[in-house]
Protein backbone atom coordinates (compact mmCIF):
# COMPACT_ATOMS: atom_id res chain seq x y z
CA UNK A 1 0.00 0.00 0.00
CA UNK A 2 1.11 3.34 -1.30
CA UNK A 3 2.48 6.05 2.01
CA UNK A 4 0.42 9.30 2.10
CA UNK A 5 2.28 11.77 3.87
CA UNK A 6 0.78 14.99 4.31
CA UNK A 7 2.22 18.18 4.89
CA UNK A 8 0.68 21.20 6.22
CA UNK A 9 0.44 24.67 4.46
CA UNK A 10 -0.82 27.66 5.86
CA UNK A 11 -3.26 29.37 3.01
CA UNK A 12 -5.82 31.63 4.54
CA UNK A 13 -4.22 34.79 6.63
CA UNK A 14 -6.44 36.14 9.34
CA UNK A 15 -8.11 39.13 7.25
CA UNK A 16 -9.34 36.77 4.50
CA UNK A 17 -11.07 34.52 7.22
CA UNK A 18 -12.63 37.49 9.13
CA UNK A 19 -13.73 38.63 5.87
CA UNK A 20 -15.14 35.24 5.59
CA UNK A 21 -17.08 34.72 8.29
CA UNK A 22 -18.33 38.47 8.88
CA UNK A 23 -19.68 37.78 5.23
CA UNK A 24 -21.10 34.57 5.78
CA UNK A 25 -23.08 36.06 8.75
CA UNK A 26 -23.95 39.09 6.95
CA UNK A 27 -24.95 37.12 4.16
CA UNK A 28 -27.60 34.88 6.60
CA UNK A 29 -28.67 38.40 7.98
CA UNK A 30 -29.26 39.83 5.02
CA UNK A 31 -31.06 37.37 2.75
CA UNK A 32 -33.19 36.44 5.79
CA UNK A 33 -34.44 40.22 6.12
CA UNK A 34 -33.95 40.81 2.44
CA UNK A 35 -36.32 38.34 1.50
CA UNK A 36 -38.79 39.21 4.61
CA UNK A 37 -38.80 42.91 3.19
CA UNK A 38 -39.80 41.42 0.03
CA UNK A 39 -42.62 39.10 1.36
CA UNK A 40 -43.42 40.44 4.93
CA UNK A 41 -45.56 37.70 6.97
CA UNK A 42 -49.26 38.11 6.79
CA UNK A 43 -49.78 39.67 10.26
CA UNK A 44 -53.73 39.64 11.19
CA UNK A 45 -53.03 41.99 14.72
CA UNK A 46 -55.90 44.22 16.13
CA UNK A 47 -52.81 46.38 17.39
CA UNK A 48 -52.38 49.76 16.88
CA UNK A 49 -49.71 50.42 14.64
CA UNK A 50 -47.99 52.56 17.61
CA UNK A 51 -47.62 49.77 19.59
CA UNK A 52 -45.49 47.88 16.99
CA UNK A 53 -42.32 48.10 14.84
CA UNK A 54 -41.09 44.87 14.25
CA UNK A 55 -41.18 45.18 9.77
CA UNK A 56 -38.57 48.35 10.90
CA UNK A 57 -36.52 46.27 12.88
CA UNK A 58 -36.09 43.66 10.45
CA UNK A 59 -35.38 46.85 7.83
CA UNK A 60 -32.73 48.24 10.31
CA UNK A 61 -30.68 44.94 10.95
CA UNK A 62 -30.67 44.25 7.29
CA UNK A 63 -29.46 48.00 6.84
CA UNK A 64 -26.97 47.44 9.83
CA UNK A 65 -25.76 43.93 8.06
CA UNK A 66 -25.24 45.74 4.69
CA UNK A 67 -22.47 48.34 6.17
CA UNK A 68 -20.71 45.43 8.18
CA UNK A 69 -21.14 43.48 4.72
CA UNK A 70 -19.64 47.00 3.14
CA UNK A 71 -16.76 47.45 4.97
CA UNK A 72 -15.54 43.38 4.95
CA UNK A 73 -15.63 43.58 1.44
CA UNK A 74 -13.56 46.85 2.01
CA UNK A 75 -10.75 45.10 4.59
CA UNK A 76 -10.76 42.28 1.62
CA UNK A 77 -10.05 44.41 -1.25
CA UNK A 78 -7.46 45.99 0.49
CA UNK A 79 -6.09 43.05 1.21
CA UNK A 80 -5.73 41.86 -2.71
CA UNK A 81 -3.15 43.97 -2.80
CA UNK A 82 -1.24 43.49 0.40
CA UNK A 83 -2.40 39.91 1.30
CA UNK A 84 -0.16 36.73 0.34
CA UNK A 85 -0.59 34.83 -3.31
CA UNK A 86 -3.99 33.26 -2.64
CA UNK A 87 -5.24 36.93 -1.24
CA UNK A 88 -4.10 38.83 -4.31
CA UNK A 89 -5.90 40.06 -7.36
CA UNK A 90 -3.71 37.90 -9.18
CA UNK A 91 -5.45 34.81 -7.69
CA UNK A 92 -8.42 35.98 -9.18
CA UNK A 93 -7.55 37.04 -12.18
CA UNK A 94 -5.24 35.10 -13.99
CA UNK A 95 -3.37 37.92 -15.92
CA UNK A 96 -0.65 36.20 -18.04
CA UNK A 97 -1.96 32.81 -17.65
CA UNK A 98 -4.96 32.39 -19.29
CA UNK A 99 -3.70 29.88 -21.31
CA UNK A 100 -2.93 27.27 -18.51
CA UNK A 101 -6.12 28.55 -16.17
CA UNK A 102 -8.61 27.86 -18.76
CA UNK A 103 -6.98 24.16 -19.28
CA UNK A 104 -6.83 23.41 -15.49
CA UNK A 105 -10.51 25.22 -15.16
CA UNK A 106 -11.56 22.39 -17.78
CA UNK A 107 -9.61 19.96 -15.44
CA UNK A 108 -11.44 20.77 -12.47
CA UNK A 109 -14.63 20.82 -14.30
CA UNK A 110 -13.81 16.97 -15.76
CA UNK A 111 -12.66 16.09 -12.62
CA UNK A 112 -14.82 17.50 -9.25
CA UNK A 113 -18.18 18.19 -11.50
CA UNK A 114 -18.53 15.83 -14.55
CA UNK A 115 -16.31 13.23 -12.47
CA UNK A 116 -14.97 11.96 -15.48
CA UNK A 117 -11.27 11.93 -14.61
CA UNK A 118 -10.08 10.43 -11.35
CA UNK A 119 -8.81 12.04 -8.25
CA UNK A 120 -6.34 13.63 -7.07
CA UNK A 121 -6.32 16.88 -8.72
CA UNK A 122 -4.82 19.25 -6.14
CA UNK A 123 -4.58 22.94 -6.04
CA UNK A 124 -2.86 25.04 -3.15
CA UNK A 125 -5.17 27.74 -3.11
CA UNK A 126 -8.25 28.36 -5.04
CA UNK A 127 -8.74 26.00 -7.66
CA UNK A 128 -9.36 27.99 -11.03
CA UNK A 129 -13.10 27.11 -11.05
CA UNK A 130 -13.28 28.55 -7.43
CA UNK A 131 -11.01 31.84 -8.41
CA UNK A 132 -13.82 32.33 -11.21
CA UNK A 133 -16.67 31.90 -8.72
CA UNK A 134 -15.08 34.10 -5.94
CA UNK A 135 -14.06 36.94 -8.77
CA UNK A 136 -17.98 36.70 -9.98
CA UNK A 137 -18.99 36.91 -5.67
CA UNK A 138 -17.19 40.46 -5.41
CA UNK A 139 -18.12 41.75 -8.33
CA UNK A 140 -21.94 40.43 -7.18
CA UNK A 141 -21.27 41.73 -3.93
CA UNK A 142 -20.11 45.04 -5.17
CA UNK A 143 -23.65 44.83 -7.42
CA UNK A 144 -25.65 44.13 -4.15
CA UNK A 145 -24.35 47.31 -1.90
CA UNK A 146 -24.03 49.54 -5.12
CA UNK A 147 -27.92 49.01 -6.02
CA UNK A 148 -28.77 48.44 -2.38
CA UNK A 149 -27.47 51.68 -0.83
CA UNK A 150 -28.95 53.36 -4.27
CA UNK A 151 -32.45 51.95 -2.85
CA UNK A 152 -31.25 53.22 0.79
CA UNK A 153 -29.97 56.57 0.03
CA UNK A 154 -33.47 58.75 -0.46
CA UNK A 155 -33.84 57.44 3.09
CA UNK A 156 -30.49 58.58 4.50
CA UNK A 157 -28.64 62.10 4.72
CA UNK A 158 -25.13 59.71 5.22
CA UNK A 159 -22.18 59.96 2.65
CA UNK A 160 -21.76 56.24 1.78
CA UNK A 161 -25.53 55.58 0.28
CA UNK A 162 -25.64 59.02 -1.26
CA UNK A 163 -22.35 57.72 -2.68
CA UNK A 164 -24.98 55.14 -5.26
CA UNK A 165 -27.33 57.51 -5.64
CA UNK A 166 -26.36 58.03 -9.50
CA UNK A 167 -27.26 54.11 -9.79
CA UNK A 168 -31.03 54.56 -9.98
CA UNK A 169 -31.69 56.47 -12.83
CA UNK A 170 -29.13 54.20 -14.76
CA UNK A 171 -31.29 51.49 -14.19
CA UNK A 172 -34.97 53.15 -14.94
CA UNK A 173 -36.08 54.15 -11.27
CA UNK A 174 -36.43 52.60 -8.06
CA UNK A 175 -38.35 49.42 -9.69
CA UNK A 176 -35.56 48.06 -11.48
CA UNK A 177 -32.95 48.78 -8.68
CA UNK A 178 -35.54 46.79 -6.44
CA UNK A 179 -35.56 43.95 -9.26
CA UNK A 180 -32.09 43.47 -9.49
CA UNK A 181 -31.26 43.59 -5.72
CA UNK A 182 -34.14 41.16 -5.24
CA UNK A 183 -32.27 39.08 -8.05
CA UNK A 184 -28.85 39.26 -6.60
CA UNK A 185 -30.03 37.93 -3.14
CA UNK A 186 -30.94 34.91 -5.29
CA UNK A 187 -27.92 34.44 -7.00
CA UNK A 188 -25.78 34.69 -3.28
CA UNK A 189 -28.10 31.97 -2.08
CA UNK A 190 -27.82 29.72 -4.97
CA UNK A 191 -23.78 30.49 -4.50
CA UNK A 192 -24.02 29.69 -0.64
CA UNK A 193 -25.72 25.99 -1.58
CA UNK A 194 -22.89 25.28 -3.95
CA UNK A 195 -20.35 26.72 -2.02
CA UNK A 196 -21.09 24.34 1.22
CA UNK A 197 -21.23 21.62 -0.56
CA UNK A 198 -18.42 21.80 -2.71
CA UNK A 199 -16.76 22.29 0.62
CA UNK A 200 -18.15 19.44 2.49
CA UNK A 201 -17.21 17.34 -1.16
CA UNK A 202 -13.63 18.14 -0.99
CA UNK A 203 -13.64 17.93 2.54
CA UNK A 204 -14.98 14.33 2.71
CA UNK A 205 -13.41 12.88 -0.76
CA UNK A 206 -9.85 14.47 -0.31
CA UNK A 207 -9.83 14.51 3.72
CA UNK A 208 -7.32 17.47 3.53
CA UNK A 209 -8.88 19.61 5.96
CA UNK A 210 -11.07 21.73 3.31
CA UNK A 211 -13.48 22.45 5.71
CA UNK A 212 -11.67 23.77 9.01
CA UNK A 213 -9.00 25.66 6.64
CA UNK A 214 -11.15 28.65 6.80
CA UNK A 215 -10.53 28.59 10.77
CA UNK A 216 -7.15 27.70 11.47
CA UNK A 217 -5.78 29.35 8.11
CA UNK A 218 -4.23 25.63 7.01
CA UNK A 219 -4.66 22.78 5.58
CA UNK A 220 -2.99 19.57 4.06
CA UNK A 221 -1.33 18.79 0.87
CA UNK A 222 -0.06 15.45 0.35
CA UNK A 223 3.75 15.47 -0.20
CA UNK A 224 4.28 14.13 -3.96
CA UNK A 225 2.26 16.94 -4.88
CA UNK A 226 4.09 19.46 -7.03
CA UNK A 227 3.35 23.11 -6.00
CA UNK A 228 2.90 26.12 -7.61
CA UNK B 1 -41.87 99.72 -29.76
CA UNK B 2 -43.74 100.28 -26.35
CA UNK B 3 -42.12 98.47 -23.33
CA UNK B 4 -44.82 95.79 -22.48
CA UNK B 5 -46.50 96.38 -18.69
CA UNK B 6 -45.16 94.75 -15.90
CA UNK B 7 -47.40 92.13 -14.04
CA UNK B 8 -48.21 94.40 -11.57
CA UNK B 9 -49.13 97.16 -13.76
CA UNK B 10 -51.27 94.88 -15.72
CA UNK B 11 -52.93 93.92 -12.70
CA UNK B 12 -53.39 97.74 -12.07
CA UNK B 13 -54.70 98.14 -15.69
CA UNK B 14 -57.11 95.07 -14.43
CA UNK B 15 -58.73 96.82 -11.81
CA UNK B 16 -56.92 95.05 -8.95
CA UNK B 17 -56.12 96.73 -5.40
CA UNK B 18 -52.21 97.02 -4.29
CA UNK B 19 -53.56 94.92 -1.28
CA UNK B 20 -54.88 92.22 -3.85
CA UNK B 21 -51.69 92.11 -5.59
CA UNK B 22 -49.88 91.38 -2.23
CA UNK B 23 -52.04 88.74 -1.53
CA UNK B 24 -51.74 87.11 -4.76
CA UNK B 25 -47.75 87.19 -4.22
CA UNK B 26 -48.19 85.49 -1.14
CA UNK B 27 -50.10 82.93 -2.85
CA UNK B 28 -47.42 82.49 -5.32
CA UNK B 29 -44.72 82.47 -2.82
CA UNK B 30 -46.43 79.85 -0.86
CA UNK B 31 -47.33 77.51 -4.03
CA UNK B 32 -43.64 77.85 -4.77
CA UNK B 33 -42.70 76.27 -1.51
CA UNK B 34 -41.06 79.59 -0.44
CA UNK B 35 -40.34 80.90 3.25
CA UNK B 36 -42.19 84.15 3.97
CA UNK B 37 -38.99 86.43 4.58
CA UNK B 38 -38.74 85.92 0.26
CA UNK B 39 -42.24 86.99 -0.30
CA UNK B 40 -40.41 90.29 -0.77
CA UNK B 41 -38.46 89.12 -3.92
CA UNK B 42 -41.65 88.01 -5.61
CA UNK B 43 -43.05 91.10 -4.87
CA UNK B 44 -40.33 92.94 -6.36
CA UNK B 45 -40.15 90.65 -9.59
CA UNK B 46 -44.03 91.11 -10.32
CA UNK B 47 -43.21 94.75 -10.24
CA UNK B 48 -40.65 94.77 -12.47
CA UNK B 49 -41.18 92.14 -14.88
CA UNK B 50 -43.63 92.32 -17.88
CA UNK B 51 -45.51 88.88 -18.37
CA UNK B 52 -43.82 85.95 -19.62
CA UNK B 53 -44.78 84.96 -22.92
CA UNK B 54 -45.45 81.53 -22.93
CA UNK B 55 -45.93 78.58 -25.59
CA UNK B 56 -47.68 75.60 -25.06
CA UNK B 57 -46.86 72.24 -27.12
CA UNK B 58 -49.34 69.70 -27.24
CA UNK B 59 -48.13 66.52 -29.05
CA UNK B 60 -48.46 62.74 -27.95
CA UNK B 61 -50.46 63.15 -25.09
CA UNK B 62 -53.80 62.80 -23.77
CA UNK B 63 -54.30 66.36 -22.22
CA UNK B 64 -54.35 65.17 -18.97
CA UNK B 65 -51.84 67.53 -17.59
CA UNK B 66 -54.04 70.29 -18.74
CA UNK B 67 -56.51 69.37 -17.37
CA UNK B 68 -54.37 68.80 -13.97
CA UNK B 69 -53.35 72.01 -14.45
CA UNK B 70 -56.39 74.17 -14.80
CA UNK B 71 -57.99 72.39 -12.07
CA UNK B 72 -55.24 73.63 -9.72
CA UNK B 73 -56.38 75.17 -7.08
CA UNK B 74 -53.80 77.72 -5.54
CA UNK B 75 -52.79 79.62 -6.81
CA UNK B 76 -56.23 80.44 -8.90
CA UNK B 77 -54.81 78.81 -11.98
CA UNK B 78 -56.68 81.83 -14.32
CA UNK B 79 -54.61 84.28 -12.57
CA UNK B 80 -51.53 82.72 -13.44
CA UNK B 81 -52.71 81.41 -16.61
CA UNK B 82 -54.00 84.03 -18.07
CA UNK B 83 -53.15 87.15 -16.23
CA UNK B 84 -50.01 87.02 -15.10
CA UNK B 85 -48.64 84.57 -17.91
CA UNK B 86 -49.03 85.38 -21.70
CA UNK B 87 -49.79 82.26 -22.30
CA UNK B 88 -49.87 82.82 -26.56
CA UNK B 89 -49.78 79.77 -27.98
CA UNK B 90 -51.72 76.04 -26.62
CA UNK B 91 -53.77 73.93 -29.11
CA UNK B 92 -56.20 72.62 -26.67
CA UNK B 93 -56.81 76.60 -25.13
CA UNK B 94 -56.53 78.99 -27.36
CA UNK B 95 -59.44 80.72 -29.54
CA UNK B 96 -57.42 81.08 -32.79
CA UNK B 97 -57.44 78.24 -35.19
CA UNK B 98 -55.78 77.23 -38.65
CA UNK B 99 -53.56 80.34 -39.75
CA UNK B 100 -54.03 82.37 -36.93
CA UNK B 101 -53.00 80.30 -34.52
CA UNK B 102 -49.67 79.36 -36.15
CA UNK B 103 -48.87 82.95 -36.96
CA UNK B 104 -49.72 83.39 -33.06
CA UNK B 105 -47.08 81.15 -32.12
CA UNK B 106 -44.72 82.36 -35.22
CA UNK B 107 -45.04 86.05 -33.84
CA UNK B 108 -43.98 85.09 -30.21
CA UNK B 109 -41.35 83.15 -31.58
CA UNK B 110 -39.38 85.94 -33.60
CA UNK B 111 -40.51 88.72 -30.92
CA UNK B 112 -39.67 87.05 -27.88
CA UNK B 113 -36.47 84.90 -28.74
CA UNK B 114 -34.74 84.18 -25.63
CA UNK B 115 -37.02 85.08 -23.69
CA UNK B 116 -40.45 82.71 -23.75
CA UNK B 117 -40.98 80.13 -21.70
CA UNK B 118 -41.70 76.61 -24.08
CA UNK B 119 -44.08 74.21 -22.51
CA UNK B 120 -44.40 70.66 -23.82
CA UNK B 121 -46.98 68.04 -23.24
CA UNK B 122 -46.62 64.83 -24.55
CA UNK B 123 -43.62 62.97 -25.94
CA UNK B 124 -42.07 63.35 -29.92
CA UNK B 125 -42.67 60.20 -31.85
CA UNK B 126 -39.52 59.51 -33.99
CA UNK B 127 -40.64 56.71 -36.00
CA UNK B 128 -41.29 57.01 -39.50
CA UNK B 129 -40.19 60.07 -40.14
CA UNK B 130 -42.42 61.41 -37.42
CA UNK B 131 -45.07 61.18 -39.16
CA UNK B 132 -47.56 59.79 -36.27
CA UNK B 133 -47.67 63.28 -34.65
CA UNK B 134 -48.02 66.15 -36.86
CA UNK B 135 -49.16 69.85 -36.39
CA UNK B 136 -49.92 72.24 -39.75
CA UNK B 137 -48.38 69.69 -41.72
CA UNK B 138 -45.09 70.01 -39.65
CA UNK B 139 -43.91 67.07 -37.29
CA UNK B 140 -43.59 67.32 -33.38
CA UNK B 141 -39.79 66.80 -33.39
CA UNK B 142 -39.60 69.38 -36.45
CA UNK B 143 -41.78 72.41 -34.36
CA UNK B 144 -39.88 71.61 -31.05
CA UNK B 145 -36.52 71.89 -32.35
CA UNK B 146 -37.50 75.28 -34.16
CA UNK B 147 -39.61 76.13 -30.76
CA UNK B 148 -36.64 75.16 -28.20
CA UNK B 149 -34.07 77.18 -30.45
CA UNK B 150 -35.42 80.55 -29.22
CA UNK B 151 -36.83 79.28 -25.83
CA UNK B 152 -35.31 80.61 -22.69
CA UNK B 153 -36.26 77.34 -20.59
CA UNK B 154 -38.28 74.31 -21.49
CA UNK B 155 -40.65 72.23 -19.29
CA UNK B 156 -41.72 68.97 -19.87
CA UNK B 157 -45.16 68.31 -18.94
CA UNK B 158 -45.75 64.66 -17.47
CA UNK B 159 -44.30 61.42 -17.78
CA UNK B 160 -44.65 61.70 -21.50
CA UNK B 161 -42.90 64.56 -22.20
CA UNK B 162 -40.50 63.43 -19.11
CA UNK B 163 -40.15 59.69 -19.71
CA UNK B 164 -42.21 58.77 -22.82
CA UNK B 165 -44.91 57.10 -20.41
CA UNK B 166 -48.01 55.12 -22.00
CA UNK B 167 -46.62 55.41 -25.53
CA UNK B 168 -43.20 54.42 -25.23
CA UNK B 169 -44.20 51.53 -23.56
CA UNK B 170 -42.86 48.27 -25.16
CA UNK B 171 -42.44 47.66 -27.93
CA UNK B 172 -42.82 51.48 -28.59
CA UNK B 173 -43.86 51.27 -31.91
CA UNK B 174 -43.82 55.01 -32.77
CA UNK B 175 -40.77 55.47 -31.48
CA UNK B 176 -42.17 57.86 -28.58
CA UNK B 177 -39.25 59.78 -26.98
CA UNK B 178 -38.79 62.28 -23.96
CA UNK B 179 -38.00 65.50 -25.06
CA UNK B 180 -34.60 65.43 -23.08
CA UNK B 181 -33.10 62.86 -25.46
CA UNK B 182 -33.91 65.07 -28.83
CA UNK B 183 -33.24 68.74 -27.40
CA UNK B 184 -29.81 69.78 -25.68
CA UNK B 185 -28.34 73.03 -24.89
CA UNK B 186 -31.48 74.32 -22.93
CA UNK B 187 -32.27 73.88 -19.48
CA UNK B 188 -34.84 71.30 -19.26
CA UNK B 189 -37.39 71.20 -16.37
CA UNK B 190 -39.07 67.58 -16.08
CA UNK B 191 -42.36 67.52 -14.04
CA UNK B 192 -43.40 63.91 -14.33
CA UNK B 193 -47.13 62.45 -13.41
CA UNK B 194 -49.52 60.90 -15.23
CA UNK B 195 -50.62 63.85 -14.67
CA UNK B 196 -48.60 65.75 -12.34
CA UNK B 197 -50.38 67.54 -9.78
CA UNK B 198 -51.66 70.84 -10.67
CA UNK B 199 -50.11 72.56 -8.15
CA UNK B 200 -46.42 71.33 -8.58
CA UNK B 201 -47.39 72.40 -12.33
CA UNK B 202 -48.45 75.64 -11.67
CA UNK B 203 -45.69 76.42 -8.92
CA UNK B 204 -43.03 75.60 -11.20
CA UNK B 205 -44.16 78.12 -13.45
CA UNK B 206 -44.54 80.86 -10.58
CA UNK B 207 -41.02 79.93 -9.73
CA UNK B 208 -39.79 80.83 -12.99
CA UNK B 209 -42.10 83.66 -13.32
CA UNK B 210 -40.95 85.24 -10.01
CA UNK B 211 -36.86 84.23 -9.71
CA UNK B 212 -36.00 84.52 -13.53
CA UNK B 213 -33.99 80.98 -12.50
CA UNK B 214 -34.62 77.42 -12.50
CA UNK B 215 -35.69 75.65 -9.46
CA UNK B 216 -33.44 73.39 -7.95
CA UNK B 217 -33.41 70.04 -9.73
CA UNK B 218 -32.81 66.27 -8.95
CA UNK B 219 -30.39 64.12 -10.94
CA UNK B 220 -32.62 63.34 -13.59
CA UNK B 221 -33.83 66.90 -13.62
CA UNK B 222 -37.65 67.55 -11.69
CA UNK B 223 -37.35 70.04 -9.18
CA UNK B 224 -36.49 68.80 -5.95
CA UNK B 225 -39.18 71.15 -4.24
CA UNK B 226 -41.73 68.00 -5.16
CA UNK B 227 -39.86 65.35 -6.01
CA UNK B 228 -37.17 64.58 -3.57
CA UNK B 229 -38.91 62.61 -1.35
CA UNK B 230 -41.41 59.53 -1.92
CA UNK B 231 -44.54 59.04 -2.08
CA UNK B 232 -43.89 55.87 0.91
CA UNK B 233 -41.96 58.43 3.40
CA UNK B 234 -44.66 61.41 2.95
CA UNK B 235 -47.50 58.47 3.05
CA UNK B 236 -49.85 58.98 6.09
CA UNK B 237 -50.25 54.79 6.18
CA UNK B 238 -46.31 54.39 6.49
CA UNK B 239 -46.82 53.65 10.43
CA UNK B 240 -48.52 50.23 9.55
CA UNK B 241 -45.64 49.83 7.22
CA UNK B 242 -43.33 50.08 10.27
CA UNK B 243 -45.37 48.38 12.55
CA UNK B 244 -45.69 45.36 9.92
CA UNK B 245 -49.61 46.21 9.24
CA UNK B 246 -50.11 45.33 5.24
CA UNK B 247 -53.35 44.74 3.76
CA UNK B 248 -52.88 41.46 2.22
CA UNK B 249 -56.28 41.59 -0.08
CA UNK B 250 -58.28 44.07 -1.07
CA UNK B 251 -61.21 42.66 1.12
CA UNK B 252 -59.54 41.99 4.05
CA UNK B 253 -60.17 43.76 7.43
CA UNK B 254 -56.94 45.01 7.27
CA UNK B 255 -58.09 46.97 3.91
CA UNK B 256 -61.15 48.83 6.07
CA UNK B 257 -58.56 48.92 8.58
CA UNK B 258 -56.45 51.65 6.35
CA UNK B 259 -53.02 49.13 6.77
CA UNK B 260 -49.96 49.54 4.52
CA UNK B 261 -50.55 48.72 0.63
CA UNK B 262 -47.12 47.59 0.44
CA UNK B 263 -48.17 43.89 -0.62
CA UNK B 264 -50.74 44.97 -3.03
CA UNK B 265 -48.72 45.94 -5.31
CA UNK B 266 -48.07 49.87 -3.89
CA UNK B 267 -45.46 51.95 -5.83
CA UNK B 268 -44.92 54.35 -3.28
CA UNK B 269 -41.81 53.07 -2.23
CA UNK B 270 -39.96 53.75 -5.30
CA UNK B 271 -41.70 56.87 -6.61
CA UNK B 272 -41.21 60.33 -5.91
CA UNK B 273 -43.87 62.50 -6.03
CA UNK B 274 -45.87 65.17 -3.64
CA UNK B 275 -49.07 63.43 -4.07
CA UNK B 276 -49.00 62.38 0.09
CA UNK B 277 -48.06 66.21 0.46
CA UNK B 278 -50.53 68.12 -1.47
CA UNK B 279 -53.07 65.55 -2.33
CA UNK B 280 -55.30 66.11 -5.37
CA UNK B 281 -58.09 68.10 -6.64
CA UNK B 282 -57.40 70.67 -4.02
CA UNK B 283 -56.10 68.43 -1.45
CA UNK B 284 -59.33 66.08 -1.21
CA UNK B 285 -56.84 62.86 -1.55
CA UNK B 286 -54.68 61.09 -3.26
CA UNK B 287 -54.81 57.34 -4.26
CA UNK B 288 -53.60 55.74 -1.22
CA UNK B 289 -55.51 57.50 0.72
CA UNK B 290 -58.31 56.61 -1.64
CA UNK B 291 -57.66 53.07 -1.01
CA UNK B 292 -55.81 52.13 -3.88
CA UNK B 293 -51.90 51.46 -3.83
CA UNK B 294 -49.77 53.93 -5.92
CA UNK B 295 -49.01 53.12 -9.41
CA UNK B 296 -45.56 55.24 -9.74
CA UNK B 297 -47.09 57.33 -12.35
CA UNK B 298 -44.39 59.87 -12.31
CA UNK B 299 -41.52 57.35 -12.89
CA UNK B 300 -39.69 56.11 -15.88
CA UNK B 301 -40.64 52.94 -17.29
CA UNK B 302 -43.77 52.73 -14.72
CA UNK B 303 -46.15 51.39 -17.48
CA UNK B 304 -43.86 48.24 -18.09
CA UNK B 305 -42.63 47.86 -14.58
CA UNK B 306 -45.93 46.16 -13.97
CA UNK B 307 -47.88 44.12 -12.93
CA UNK B 308 -49.53 47.47 -10.88
CA UNK B 309 -50.66 44.45 -8.12
CA UNK B 310 -47.60 42.86 -7.40
CA UNK B 311 -44.56 44.34 -5.05
CA UNK B 312 -42.12 43.19 -7.28
CA UNK B 313 -42.22 43.41 -11.02
CA UNK B 314 -42.15 40.70 -13.57
CA UNK B 315 -38.73 39.94 -13.84
CA UNK B 316 -37.45 40.12 -17.72
CA UNK B 317 -36.96 37.59 -20.35
CA UNK B 318 -39.38 34.74 -18.90
CA UNK B 319 -42.42 35.60 -19.88
CA UNK B 320 -45.39 36.78 -17.98
CA UNK B 321 -46.23 36.49 -14.50
CA UNK B 322 -42.50 35.42 -13.53
CA UNK B 323 -41.54 36.78 -10.66
CA UNK B 324 -38.01 37.21 -9.32
CA UNK B 325 -38.90 35.18 -6.36
CA UNK B 326 -40.63 32.30 -8.46
CA UNK B 327 -37.16 32.17 -10.40
CA UNK B 328 -35.28 32.01 -8.02
CA UNK B 329 -37.18 28.82 -6.45
CA UNK B 330 -36.82 27.11 -9.36
CA UNK B 331 -32.75 27.76 -10.10
CA UNK B 332 -32.88 26.67 -6.04
CA UNK B 333 -34.71 23.70 -7.17
CA UNK B 334 -32.37 22.81 -10.55
CA UNK B 335 -28.99 23.64 -7.78
CA UNK B 336 -30.42 21.13 -5.16
CA UNK B 337 -31.19 18.29 -7.74
CA UNK B 338 -27.52 18.57 -9.03
CA UNK B 339 -25.86 18.85 -5.24
CA UNK B 340 -28.30 15.23 -5.01
CA UNK B 341 -27.02 14.26 -8.06
CA UNK B 342 -23.69 15.17 -7.67
CA UNK B 343 -23.73 13.71 -3.90
CA UNK B 344 -24.94 9.81 -4.99
CA UNK B 345 -22.06 10.05 -7.55
CA UNK B 346 -19.45 10.87 -5.10
CA UNK B 347 -21.00 8.40 -2.73
CA UNK B 348 -20.84 5.78 -5.33
CA UNK B 349 -17.35 6.49 -6.38
CA UNK B 350 -15.62 7.21 -3.01
CA UNK B 351 -17.12 3.66 -2.06
CA UNK B 352 -15.43 1.83 -4.80
CA UNK B 353 -11.94 3.79 -4.14
CA UNK B 354 -12.29 2.54 -0.11
CA UNK B 355 -13.02 -1.10 -1.22
CA UNK B 356 -9.73 -1.05 -3.69
CA UNK B 357 -7.97 0.71 -0.93
CA UNK B 358 -9.36 -2.31 1.75
CA UNK B 359 -8.28 -5.07 -1.03
CA UNK B 360 -4.75 -3.17 -1.67
CA UNK B 361 -4.34 -3.03 2.14
CA UNK B 362 -5.13 -6.95 2.61
CA UNK B 363 -2.72 -8.51 0.03
CA UNK B 364 0.54 -9.30 1.96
Amino acid sequence: MAKHIFRRVYLWEWPVRLYHWVTALAVVALAATGLMIGAPVAVMSTREAYAGYWFGTVRFVHFAAAYIFTFALVLRLYWMFVGNSHARWSAFIPVGRFGTFFRELWAVIRTDVLQLQKPPLDFVGHNPMAATTYACIFLLSAFQIATGFALYAPMSAAWLPGLFAWVSPLMGGDAGVRLWHHAGTWAFLLFAAVHVYLVLYHDVVESRGELSSMVGGSRFVEHQVEHR
Amino acid sequence: MLTPPTIWEHAALLGHSRRDFLKFCSWLAAAAGLESSQVGQVVHALETKPRLPVVWFHFQECTCCSESFIRSSHPIVSDVILDKISLDYTETLQAAAGHQAEKALHDTMTKYRGQYLMLVEGSIPTGADGAYCCIGGRTALDICQEAAEGAKAIIGWGSCASNGCIQAAKPNPTGATPIHKLITGKPIIKVPGCPPIGEVMAATVVHLLAFDTIPKLDRVGRPLAFYSRRVHDTCYRRPNYDAGLFVESWDDDNARKGYCLYKMGCRGPSTYNACAVTGWNGGTSFPIRSGHGCIGCSEENFWDNGPFYNRLTNFPGFGIEQTADKVGLAAATVTAVGIGAHVALTAARKSGVIGEQERDARQP
